[in-house]
């Protein structure tokens, strides 16, 4: 490629690669937790202030504010923990998360971090075969709390509009 | 490939060899949810019938031009605004081939075009141009007494009540506000009359369930203190608390509301009956979110009414939507929500519907647990011995109740399905 910064950043490509590397590390550990449902830990991978929402691509591309899921701060997604944990009458299922495509579209002046990712929920439940439950995009924006990144957003654009039956676990 | 297979789902139960157990509506037989025939039998006489089908809200149809795909029953209709303003509703079906023409769920447009042949309809839906009609160079085209208003697609009764839009493919079905009656006109008004909406959002799921068995969920009190074990936790709702089913003279549409009591006590002998609905010493981390802004004429905190036979109105403190049932054969249905707010609240206020949005839809701390159930219930019927279910609480009422514990409102809805079904 002639350019020195990746499409979109104004990073070098060194440093894009090095902070792409991080992403992936941190979505992978992410991803664990999903996978092995142990959704106590799900709050901790987020700032204090951090935001998460789950929404319909349909609502991000008209600029609408609903999430499935819409948390602003670590309390609330505590109280999503809790209650997918403790009250929510569900049937056990097990869930593959996979990310790809790490995208780092650019750093802010205070070291925010945004980047974008794709990802893949595979469901099964106990009676019937897997299947793909939901495809979607991350966008994110990281920033840095004692070297270790956190995220201050993940805002979770699925293009698996109609749901299958429900949504128990964050994605 | 189907999730059953090799075993009787019961969709081929002969609808001319059911009868109801012993003309009793305490009893509900398995097959009402499985036959095919009987959710035959549904579309014509309930869906395509005398019936008020909701299809869309106004705003979001705002301006000339906007349309809407939408579903009476399962058939697909377009909702537009014409160039006068006025609201239409028509099959988004080509009156030549049947191509189900209009893709995009929602937009701008002067005029719509099926791309198969590019026959051509206006916001009314009315065929408006037929390429090569009248052929090439003389040779090919149209039969010379073919007339364009005679292909138009089916066009439906539309009427509208505070930025409501509903449909029928009836054209004797009496007014919208003799159909829902007054006490769930009442209802229905909290929440529209006066306010102009403003939609948030869209989001939609498909149900492993019949269609009924939503309505049934929400005529159902009982499960609403035992299933959510979060409404109980909370002190959402628990029995004891001020409450009521409101039905209408028919049976078929109704309002559970009920009154949120942050110093109800939850005595010894509640709680042992909850058994394991009630999670003593629970606490939020964030003790705001379920804070009520007091924002409706009403004493209930709490509404969830259904419209029969496709629309729920949900008020669940401040997260207001609307659920669109979309029937999907007997085994399943789909919902599409539509969120709102009203145009003049505060930021704050529309935060607190954001944030409240966590209780209800296909991810809510509530609307888990009911989709669980509802397929929950379709697994035992599809898999099972057909047999039948009972709904006998409080034996002595039909209709409208005020106590949690009652299965009144279920028995009025199914005398009135009956009676339309004539089974």
């Amino acid at each position: 490629m002639a350019s020195t910064h990746p499409a979109g950043t104004n990073l070098s490509p060194e440093e894009a690669r090095a902070l792409r590397f991080e992403i992936e590390e941190f979505n992978t550990e992410y991803a664990r937790i999903l996978d092995e449902q142990d959704i106590d830990f799900w709050p901790d991978f987020f700032t204090a202030d951090g935001f998460y929402r789950v929404t319909a691509k349909e609502n991000h591309d008209e600029g609408l504010p609903v999430g499935l899921v819409w948390c602003d701060g670590r309390p609330m997604m505590q109280d999503r923990a809790a209650a997918v944990k403790t009250t929510m009458v569900h049937a056990p299922r097990y869930l593959r998360h996979y990310n790809s495509n790490v995208r780092v579209t650019g750093v802010d002046t205070d070291g925010t971090i945004h980047s974008e990712s794709n990802y893949l929920v595979i469901e099964t439940l106990m009676e019937q075969e897997s299947r793909i439950f939901q495809a979607g995009l991350y966008i994110d924006q990281f920033v840095r709390e004692d070297g270790v990144l956190r995220l201050k957003a993940r805002d979770c654009i699925y293009d698996s509009l109609l749901i299958p039956n429900d949504m128990v676990y964050p994605v | 490939m189907p999730d059953t297979p090799f075993i009787d789902d019961g969709s081929n139960v002969p609808l001319s060899e059911l009868r109801w157990p012993d003309d009793d509506l305490t009893r509900i037989p398995d097959w009402i949810y499985t036959s095919d025939e009987v959710f035959q039998r549904e579309r014509e006489r309930i869906f395509f019938g005398e019936s008020w089908c909701f299809v869309a809200l106004e705003a979001e149809i705002p301006e000339p031009g906007s349309f809407k795909r939408s579903y009476v029953g399962d058939v697909p209709v377009i909702v537009t605004r014409d160039e006068d303003g006025d609201i239409h509703v028509f099959e988004n079906r080509c009156a030549h081939r049947g191509a189900e023409f209009c893709r995009a769920l929602r937009g701008k447009a002067e005029n719509f075009t099926c791309p198969y042949h590019q026959w051509m309809y206006d916001l009314k839906g009315k065929l408006m141009a037929v390429p090569f009609r009248r052929g090439d160079h003389g040779e090919g085209g149209m039969p010379k007494d073919f007339k364009l208003e005679d292909h138009n697609p089916k066009s439906l009764n539309v009427t509208t009540r505070h930025g409501v839009v509903f449909a029928s493919f009836s054209e004797s079905v009496e007014s919208l506000e003799e159909y829902l009656g007054p006490e769930n006109l009442e209802q229905f008004d909290v929440v529209f009359k006066g306010r102009k909406l403003k939609i948030l959002g869209f989001y939609k799921n498909r149900l492993q369930g019949n269609w009924k068995l939503y309505h049934e969920n929400l005529k159902d009190p009982y499960h609403a203190t035992l299933l959510h074990v979060y409404l109980a936790t909370f002190r959402l709702m628990v029995a004891g608390q001020k409450s009521a089913m409101i039905c209408d003279e028919s049976g078929r549409h109704s309002t559970m509301a009920s009154a949120k009591d942050d110093n109800i006590e939850i005595g010894e002998e509640t709680a042992s009956q909850m058994k394991s609905a009630f999670r003593e010493g629970m606490e939020l981390n964030d003790p705001d979110f379920l804070n009520y802004v007091q924002e409706f004429d009403s004493p209930w905190t709490v509404t969830m009414q259904i419209i029969w036979p496709n629309l729920v109105v949900q008020r669940e403190l401040n997260t207001l939507g609307i659920r669109h049932i979309v029937p999907r054969g007997p085994h399943a249905l789909d919902m599409y929500w539509t969120m709102f707010g009203y145009e003049d609240d505060t930021p704050e206020l529309e935060r607190q519907r954001m944030k409240q949005g966590n209780l209800m839809g296909p991810s809510g701390y509530l609307g888990v647990d009911d989709n669980e159930a509802i397929k929950y219930l379709q697994d035992g019927f599809k898999h099972s011995h057909s047999q039948e279910g009972i709904v006998k609480l409080e034996p002595e009422k039909e209709g409208s109740t005020e106590t949690l514990i009652s299965e009144a409102s279920v028995r009025a809805l199914y005398r009135h399905y009956r009676q339309v079904m004539d089974i």
